[in-house]
């Protein structure tokens, strides 16, 4: 470790490189609580240059590198990676730029992704990523895992809404890709970098798409005697032709971990709510409305509520956005799922999800975005029982194969990060991978960007995961 | 792929609309219109998945009927264009501005690279962030990297009616702020196209009685300055929208990215000779240039002005002119899908 401090001086200012222990200990884990690294050091930027001069340096002396914002990973995308440093980008903070009229903006990877809405209002504009961690997560991770959120299906995610960059790459060389216009010509390089897991490199620079604020929503709650009608209801609305900005549900075990925690005001004893948001104008809604509440009512809810106003909305979503720390009331720790299946069989993938627990002897809540297929299964355990963190890793690893099975995805919007990399071979070949590789490498010749991430060990890779991670086998890494 | 290994030089082309990209000497076609139809759509999933060569017309019509559609609205679909040409150009029609282009709605691609190998991106799904996002960085690859074979596509609910209102202006700058302030307020155009005389052009998508009412309030806030389209004039316009038939024939036609802030700027830089249009809000400009200007005066006035500009039908030199970004990076990459140098260069 000292190696690193000394290899560091000169590059910061001593007091943004931390290397005592008690400053290191808070960068050990991102979201992914299960697996801790403490890094050698944890450097603290404040400029786009001093980004690129430690990017350089770490080259030059082949020092690996995780960028990281707020943490808040759900798949290890900023656990630190032994004899590694990690650098902190939540000083470049600054909203650089808004132009209204050209509906764009202009900022650092440290701003909060709810805040370039908050800034961006007083132009009646907003930006549409939402994961549900937006009042804490931070641009650079949001353009680095492609975040997504609970408006996906008709908005898109994080990628869709970023113009251009600038970064640093982990070859030294500083680029722009992308621009301002939402027109190109030529490969999409900055689309290549969005997404990338932190394997090119940092961005220190992003253009990010504004859209003009929607003026009316219609947001409805649902609920239901069993997950398979909230399913059929959103079967029905997709075949109705409506576009919901958003179709969510919730289990019966996540709402009862939500109401415990924020008193949202769901059903009692519902087996599933249905969150369902029209979005779009006056006129459209006055439409849209009508045939909502047609298809709803034929779907046989047993409760239904349509919020007034922007208090019973935000009401409404409490609940759901708060559904994952609120399991945290239920179980000392969970592990949270992304897989997708395709939509219509959602049915088949929740009774999976079922029998998987029983098998595995672990409660699952469910959450998920039912317009998209995209699930997170909560699998709870407890840490300090012996074998509980096993039997869960056992279920989660069963359901992403189950996922991939029925056409599906690994991840639908965490990404792969450390958590999911050994399973990137279930829906990639060796030549795919082989190839992603090679890219990589051309971003990133000596491997020192957030290495051991995204792809699998070995030369082959593993399905399935049981146990202590590889890398926990070699003591590389431990967990609390 | 067989084809790809046994051809030392080679670019897929498919039903050669925009054809100044594919008339590359050195360079044998590959004829991918025979590689077409469609392997796996399901409406209720919104995902469309089709070969290449599969003619967008073709696929639109099966769209259609199921009441879906593509919202970025391909190009020269009216022309003969296919699929795999449509991804490989990255061209958006005039429907891109109300949910995106033609970038946000690919979600996975099979292709061929330039060792033979077929490989794959994406996924099925219209959720996915498994692996780099190669479906995206393809769009707009011109051929150059790789050879499309099978594409995945998100699709929409198509809106159940159209409206295209005609908006009046003085001149190009106050179109220019009419068509800004449609783009800015909540009304959610579908299409909208500036002229070069100020001539705004909108489309509206929904249900019918609300898009009377939507129309009116927009006809009003601009200050009753326009009109309703009649549906014949409406989809005459959208159609030589799609065909660029209101280029004069023979022309060379150029795509320039930009954005609104320029478009005086540019306007006032461009020769009277060039037809123009600008498209997607404000963020295309289509140019016309006739056949006997030396392009490569366009060239050095795009360059000076930073602007890239991408030659895709008539005769000139190579296809990308003006001021394109550059990084070593892009040559490292290229290289990875095509080691052996098979498709043709960008620059």
């Amino acid at each position: 470790m000292e190696d690193i401090i000394n290899k560091l001086r000169g590059v910061l200012p001593a007091e943004r490189i931390l290397s005592r222990e008690e400053h290191l200990v808070s960068y050990q884990s991102d979201g992914l609580t299960a697996f801790s690294q403490r890094p050698s050091a944890v450097v603290v930027p404040e400029t786009p240059s001093e980004v690129i001069g430690i990017v350089r340096h770490c080259q030059k002396h082949e020092i690996p590198f995780v960028a990281r914002g707020s943490g808040t990973s759900l798949s290890g995308g900023c656990l630190p990676v032994q004899d590694g440093i990690v650098i902190a980008l939540n000083r470049l903070d600054r909203i650089l730029e808004i132009n209204p009229k050209n509906r764009w903006a202009r900022v650092e990877p440290g701003v909060v992704n709810l805040r370039v809405s908050e800034v961006a209002k007083q132009h009646g504009l907003y930006f549409a990523p939402d994961p549900s961690s937006q009042q804490i997560c931070t641009i650079g991770g949001n353009l680095a895992f492609n975040s997504g959120g609970a408006h996906c299906l008709k908005y898109g995610m994080t990628t869709n809404h970023v113009l251009g960059l600038k970064a640093v790459l982990a070859n030294g060389e500083v680029v722009e890709f992308g621009g301002e216009s939402l027109e190109r010509v030529g490969p999409d390089w900055a689309s290549l970098f969005a997404g990338s897991e932190g394997l090119f490199g940092i961005a220190f620079e992003i253009l990010l798409r504004l859209l003009p604020e929607v003026t009316e929503r219609h947001t409805l709650l649902a609920s239901y005697s069993s997950l398979e009608s909230a399913g059929n209801a959103v079967s029905a609305l997709v075949a109705s032709g409506l576009l919901p900005g958003a179709m969510e549900i919730m289990d019966k075990l996540a709402i009862q971990a939500a109401e415990a925690a924020v008193s949202a005001g769901y059903p009692k004893g519902a087996e599933a709510v249905l969150i369902v948001e029209l979005e779009g104008t006056p006129e459209e809604l006055e439409s849209e409305q009508k045939l909502l509440s047609d298809v709803i009512k034929s779907s046989s809810p047993e409760e239904t509520h349509v919020a007034k106003d922007d208090i019973e909305r935000a009401k409404i979503w409490k609940g759901r956005k708060s559904a994952f720390s609120a399991v945290g009331r239920l179980s000392p720790d969970f592990i949270v799922q992304d897989g997708v299946v395709p939509r219509n069989r959602l049915g088949e993938a929740l009774s999976m999800i079922q029998k998987v627990g029983l098998e595995n002897k672990v409660s699952i809540a469910n959450v998920f975005h039912a317009g998209d297929g995209n699930l997170h299964p909560l699998i709870m355990y407890d840490g300090r029982e012996d074998g509980s963190l096993a039997r869960a890793e056992k279920a989660a690893g069963k359901i992403l194969e189950a996922c991939v099975e029925m056409g599906g995805s690994i991840t639908g919007e965490h990404g792969v990060g450390m958590e999911k990399k050994q399973y990137l071979g279930t829906m990639f070949s060796k030549d795919d991978i082989g190839l992603m590789k090679k890219i990589r490498r051309a971003f990133d010749p000596c491997e020192i960007a957030n290495p051991g991430k995204m792809f699998p060990d070995g030369e082959a890779p593993s399905l399935s995961l049981y146990g202590l991670h590889p890398l926990e086998k070699s003591g590389t890494i431990s967990r609390e | 792929m067989q084809a790809v290994r046994s051809t030392p030089s080679l670019l897929p082309t498919g039903g050669r609309t925009k054809n100044a990209l594919v008339n590359c000497e050195g360079f044998e076609s590959l004829e991918l219109t025979d590689l077409s139809g469609v392997t796996d759509y399901d409406p209720s999933e919104y995902v469309f998945t089709a070969k290449a060569g599969t003619l967008v017309e073709e696929a639109q019509a099966i769209l259609h009927e199921k009441k879906q559609y593509f919202p970025f609205d391909p190009p020269f679909s009216i022309k003969g264009s296919t699929l795999g040409g449509m991804v490989a150009c990255g061209f958006n029609g005039p429907g891109a501005i109300r949910y995106g282009g033609l970038r946000d709605f690919l979600i996975g691609v099979s292709f061929v690279d330039g060792r033979g190998n077929l490989l794959k991106g994406g996924g099925k799904v219209v959720k996915n962030a498994a692996g780099f996002d190669l479906p995206k960085f393809l769009v707009g690859s011109l051929g150059r990297f790789a050879v499309l074979v099978e594409l995945s596509f998100k699709v929409f609910p198509r809106p159940r009616a159209f409206r295209s209102l005609r908006i009046d202006s003085e001149n190009l700058s106050t179109g220019l702020e009419k068509m800004l302030r449609i783009a800015g307020t909540g009304w959610e155009p579908d299409a909208l196209e500036l002229m070069s005389d100020g001539t705004v052009f909108l489309r509206l998508g929904g249900t019918e009685k609300a898009l009377v009412k939507r129309s009116s309030t927009i006809l009003s806030e601009l200050g009753e300055s326009g009109e309703v389209l009649p549906e014949d004039l409406a989809l005459n316009f959208w159609q030589e929208a799609n065909a660029f038939s209101w280029t004069p024939k023979d022309n060379i036609l150029i795509k320039v990215p930009l954005t609104p802030k320029r478009i005086l700027e540019i306007d006032s830089l461009l020769p009277k000779f060039v037809n123009r249009r600008y498209g997607n809000a404000g963020n295309v400009a289509w140019l016309a240039w006739p056949e006997n200007e030396a392009i490569v005066e366009l060239g050095r006035m795009l360059a000076k002005a930073d602007l890239p500009g991408l030659v895709f039908r008539g005769k000139a030199g190579m296809p990308n002119i003006g001021s394109w970004t550059r990084a070593s990076v892009m040559g490292d990459v290229r290289r990875i899908f095509d080691p052996e140098g098979k498709f043709p260069p960008l620059s």
